[in-house]
C-alpha cells in the first residue's frame, strides 16, 4: 500500500508513453487519445503520491530534492497536458512524456536528502516555491517543443522526411506552442519570485538581501523575455529563436542545480 | 434476403462508358424508385461516382435473374446499347457484393487507393437513398457497417494519411510548415498541368489569397478568373515575393526565373516569413543555391516525387491491415444476415412442425381410439411441448452465440434441409 501510487504513477506514465508513441508511429488516433487518458490517470496517481509523501513527513513537497524534482514533473505533466487540450495536439506527447517519467524516476531514486529547515513558513512562501516550479516546467515544455521544431525544420529542409513528419505538428504551431508555454513560466515567475521578496521582507524586515540565486533568476527572466520578442523579429524567427530557447532551458537547468546547491543561500531545492 | 450490385468502375470501364452510365442526384433517385416500383428490387441505392457507378439492391426473386433484369434497366436508362454495356458491367452477390462495397468504402477499390473522398460519397449516397425511402433493414445494416470500416480503416492504417500525388505531397508539405492554409497567400508562376492541379488543392483548403503571374498577360488574366485570384504583372518581384507564403512555379523557360539575390532581397523585405518554394518546373525555374536562405524551404519536383514514392511504397504495407479490417466486417455483417435469415427460417419451421403434428395426431386418430378425450389431449399438449422444446433451443442458442451465427452463415443448406421451396421465408 506504501508504493502503490508509486507503482500507478510509473505504470500510467509508461503506458501513456507507449501509446504516444504508438499513436506518433502508426498515426491511430486511438492510441492518441489512451495516451491522454493514462497521462491524466498518471497525474492523478501522482498527485495523491506527493500528497501521501507529505503527509509522512509532516511538510510540503519541495523541501528535499525528491519532492522538488517529483514537484517538476507534476507540474511538467499538468502543463503539457493543459497545452495538448488547448491546441488540440496530441504528437509532441511522446517528446514530453519521458521528461516526465524521467524526473519522476530520478526524484524517487534521488538519495533520502536532508528536509531543509525553513526559517517561516505560509502562503506566499508556498506559493513562491509551487509558482517557481511551475515556471521551471513551463519553461521546460518550451525546450521540447524548441528541440522538436529544430529537428522538424532540419527534416524538411534536408526534404529527408521520413514516416514521422506527417504526424508531428506544423512549424509555426510548434513555435506558438513553445511561446504559450514561455508567456506562462514568465507570467508565473515573476508572481512567484515578487511572493518571494515578500516573504523575505516579512522574514528580515527588508528586500535588501543578496543571493546569487536573484541574479541567476534576473538572467532567467531576461533571456525568455528577449526570445519572445526575437521570435517576432526579422532576424531570429524560427530556428534562431529556437536554438535561444534551447540555450534559455539549460540556464534553467543551472539555477535549478547548481546555483542552488552551491551558490544559494535560502535556496536548495526549488 | 440477399444483395445484389451490378456496376462499372474505372477498372472495367473507359471514361467514355463511366460518362454515359453515371447518375445525377435526381437520376439516382428516379432509377432507384422505377427499380422498386417495377419489382425488380425490393431495396435499392444508387452510387455514383466520376470513376463508378453502382447499383445495389435486395431483389424479391432470385438475385441472378435480379442482376440481368438490372442490367438490362440500367441499359434502357442510359440509352446505351446492352452489347456495348455487357463487357463494362460486373455482378457481384451476398459475400461478394458486401466485400465489394466494404473495400469501396476503405479506398481500397479506388483508382488512388486510400483517397478519402469515397467515403464522404457513400455516405451521401446513402443519405439520399435513406431518405428517399429506397433503403430496407438489409441495406440499411449494410451501408452502415460500410461507414464503420470506411472510418476504421482510416483511423487504423496509414492507408490515406500520406499525399499519394506531386500536387498533395506540395500541399501537405505546405500544411507541415503553416499548419492550415486558410490564412495564407499564394503565389502561381506559369500554367504547367502540376502546377495546376497544386493550385486546385490550394483552393479545396481554402487558401486566403492567390495570386497568378505569367509572362503572358492575357494567359494571366486568364488563370486568376480560373483560379480566383489576382494578377500581379511578370517581373514585379517585389511585390510578389513580399506577399505568399507558398509559391508554386511551372513556368516553360530555359533558364530560372527565380534567382538567389531576388529571393534573398525579397527575404529581408518579408522579414523572414518562412517561404515555401515549390519548383515544377522543367528545366527548373527557381536558383536551386537558394535553399539555403534562412527560412526558405525549396521543393523541385524530384523531390516531391521522391516523397511519393516513399509514400506509395509505406502505403502497400498497409494494404494487408485494410483487407484484414474488411473481412472482419464482412464476417460481422454475414453474420448478422444469417442470424435474421435463421431465425425467419425457424418460424416456418416451427409453424410447419404445427401442422405435422395436427395431420399426424388425425391419421393415428384410430390408434388413440381407446384414450378418453382429455387424454389425447393431454397427449396432443406434451408432443407440442416436446417440439416447442426442439425448437426453443436452437431460437434461443442463435440469438446469444456470435460464433454460432458465423459457423451457419449458408443458411441455404440448412433451408434446403428442413424446407420445400413453397416454405423458404
Amino acid at each position: 500500500m506504501a508504493h502503490l501510487y508509486l507503482i500507478l504513477t510509473v505504470a500510467a506514465y509508461g503506458l501513456s508513453l507507449a501509446s504516444y508513441f504508438r499513436f506518433l508511429s502508426t498515426g491511430k488516433e486511438t492510441a492518441g487519445r489512451i495516451g491522454t487518458i493514462l497521462l491524466a490517470v498518471g497525474v492523478v496517481a501522482h498527485y495523491f503520491a506527493l500528497l501521501e509523501r507529505s503527509r509522512g513527513l509532516h511538510t510540503v513537497p519541495y523541501h528535499d530534492l525528491y519532492g522538488s524534482l517529483s514537484l517538476f514533473a507534476w507540474l511538467l505533466a499538468l502543463t503539457y497536458l493543459g497545452l495538448e487540450v488547448y491546441h488540440r495536439q496530441r504528437s509532441v506527447g511522446a517528446f514530453v512524456v519521458p521528461f516526465i517519467l524521467l524526473f519522476f524516476l530520478v526524484a524517487h531514486l534521488a538519495p533520502a536528502g536532508r528536509i531543509v529547515e525553513t526559517p517561516a513558513r505560509g502562503v506566499a512562501f508556498a506559493f513562491h516555491v509551487t509558482l517557481s516550479i511551475l515556471a521551471y516546467a513551463a519553461f521546460g515544455l518550451s525546450f521540447v517543443l524548441s528541440l522538436i521544431f529544430l529537428a522538424e525544420q532540419r527534416l524538411l529542409r534536408s526534404q529527408n522526411l521520413g514516416a514521422v513528419i506527417w504526424r508531428l505538428p506544423p512549424l509555426e504551431l510548434l513555435e506558438r506552442m513553445s511561446q504559450s508555454s514561455v508567456i506562462v513560466g514568465l507570467v508565473t515567475i515573476v508572481i512567484g519570485t515578487a511572493l518571494g521578496f515578500l516573504w523575505v521582507d516579512r522574514l528580515q524586515g527588508t528586500m535588501l538581501y543578496y543571493d546569487p540565486k536573484y541574479l541567476a533568476t534576473l538572467l532567467v527572466l531576461v533571456l525568455y523575455a528577449a526570445y519572445l520578442f526575437l521570435a517576432r523579429t526579422a532576424a531570429w524567427r524560427g530556428a534562431r529563436a529556437s536554438k535561444l530557447c534551447v540555450f534559455n532551458f539549460v540556464l534553467v537547468i543551472f539555477s535549478f542545480t547548481a546555483v542552488n546547491l552551491f551558490f544559494s543561500h535560502s535556496h536548495r531545492y526549488f | 434476403m440477399e444483395i445484389v450490385l451490378v456496376g462499372l468502375n474505372h477498372r472495367t470501364a473507359p471514361v467514355e462508358v463511366r460518362e454515359r452510365v453515371s447518375f445525377t442526384v435526381e437520376q439516382a433517385r428516379q432509377a432507384a424508385a422505377e427499380l422498386r416500383d417495377r419489382g425488380i428490387l425490393e431495396e435499392t441505392l444508387v452510387l455514383s461516382t466520376c470513376n463508378r457507378s453502382e447499383v445495389y439492391g435486395v431483389p424479391p426473386e432470385d438475385v441472378r435473374q435480379s442482376a440481368g433484369a438490372l442490367a438490362t434497366y440500367l441499359s434502357s436508362f442510359h440509352s446505351v446499347a446492352p452489347e456495348a454495356l455487357r463487357p463494362s458491367l460486373y455482378h457481384h452477390y451476398d459475400r461478394e457484393a458486401v466485400r465489394h462495397l466494404f473495400r469501396v468504402s476503405s479506398g481500397l477499390d479506388s483508382m488512388l487507393i486510400g483517397e478519402a473522398e469515397i467515403l464522404g460519397q457513400v455516405r451521401e449516397a446513402y443519405r439520399l437513398a435513406h431518405g428517399a425511402g429506397g433503403t430496407g433493414p438489409v441495406l440499411n445494416r449494410l451501408f452502415q457497417g460500410a461507414l464503420e470500416v470506411g472510418k476504421r480503416v482510416r483511423s487504423e492504417t496509414e492507408l490515406g494519411a500520406r499525399p499519394m500525388s506531386v500536387a498533395s505531397a506540395g500541399v501537405k508539405l505546405a500544411e507541415r510548415i503553416f499548419g492550415k492554409l486558410n490564412q495564407r497567400t499564394a503565389l502561381v508562376l506559369g500554367a504547367g498541368t502540376i502546377g495546376e492541379q497544386v493550385v486546385a488543392q490550394l483552393r479545396d483548403r481554402e487558401v486566403a489569397h492567390l495570386y497568378v503571374m505569367n509572362r503572358s498577360g492575357e494567359k494571366a488574366g486568364q488563370l486568376a478568373r480560373e483560379f480566383g485570384g489576382k494578377v500581379i504583372p511578370w517581373g514585379e518581384w517585389h511585390e510578389a515575393l513580399n506577399l505568399p507564403d507558398l509559391v508554386v512555379s511551372s513556368v516553360a523557360s530555359d533558364d530560372p526565373v527565380l534567382l538567389r539575390d531576388t529571393v534573398k532581397q525579397a527575404m529581408v523585405a518579408r522579414k523572414n516569413r518562412a517561404l515555401l518554394l515549390m519548383d515544377l518546373g522543367v528545366p527548373r525555374n527557381i536558383d536551386p543555391s537558394l535553399a539555403d536562405l534562412y527560412n526558405v524551404y525549396l521543393y523541385n519536383l524530384d523531390a516531391l516525387t521522391e516523397i511519393v514514392r516513399q509514400n506509395r511504397a509505406a502505403r502497400e504495407e498497409e494494404i494487408p491491415h485494410a483487407e484484414e479490417i474488411v473481412d472482419e466486417h464482412v464476417s460481422k455483417f454475414l453474420s448478422w444476415q444469417a442470424s435474421v435469415e435463421l431465425v425467419g427460417m425457424l418460424g416456418v419451421l416451427r409453424a410447419r412442425v404445427r401442422e405435422e403434428r395436427a395431420e399426424f395426431l388425425r391419421d393415428r386418430m384410430e390408434m388413440l381410439a381407446h384414450f378418453q378425450p382429455q387424454e389425447r389431449e393431454k397427449i396432443a399438449l406434451l408432443m407440442d411441448e416436446l417440439l416447442e422444446k426442439l425448437l426453443m433451443r436452437p431460437a434461443e442458442q442463435l440469438r446469444g452465440e456470435k460464433s454460432l451465427r458465423k459457423k451457419i452463415q449458408n443458411v441455404d443448406a440448412l433451408r434446403d434441409l428442413f424446407l420445400n421451396d413453397r416454405e423458404k421465408p
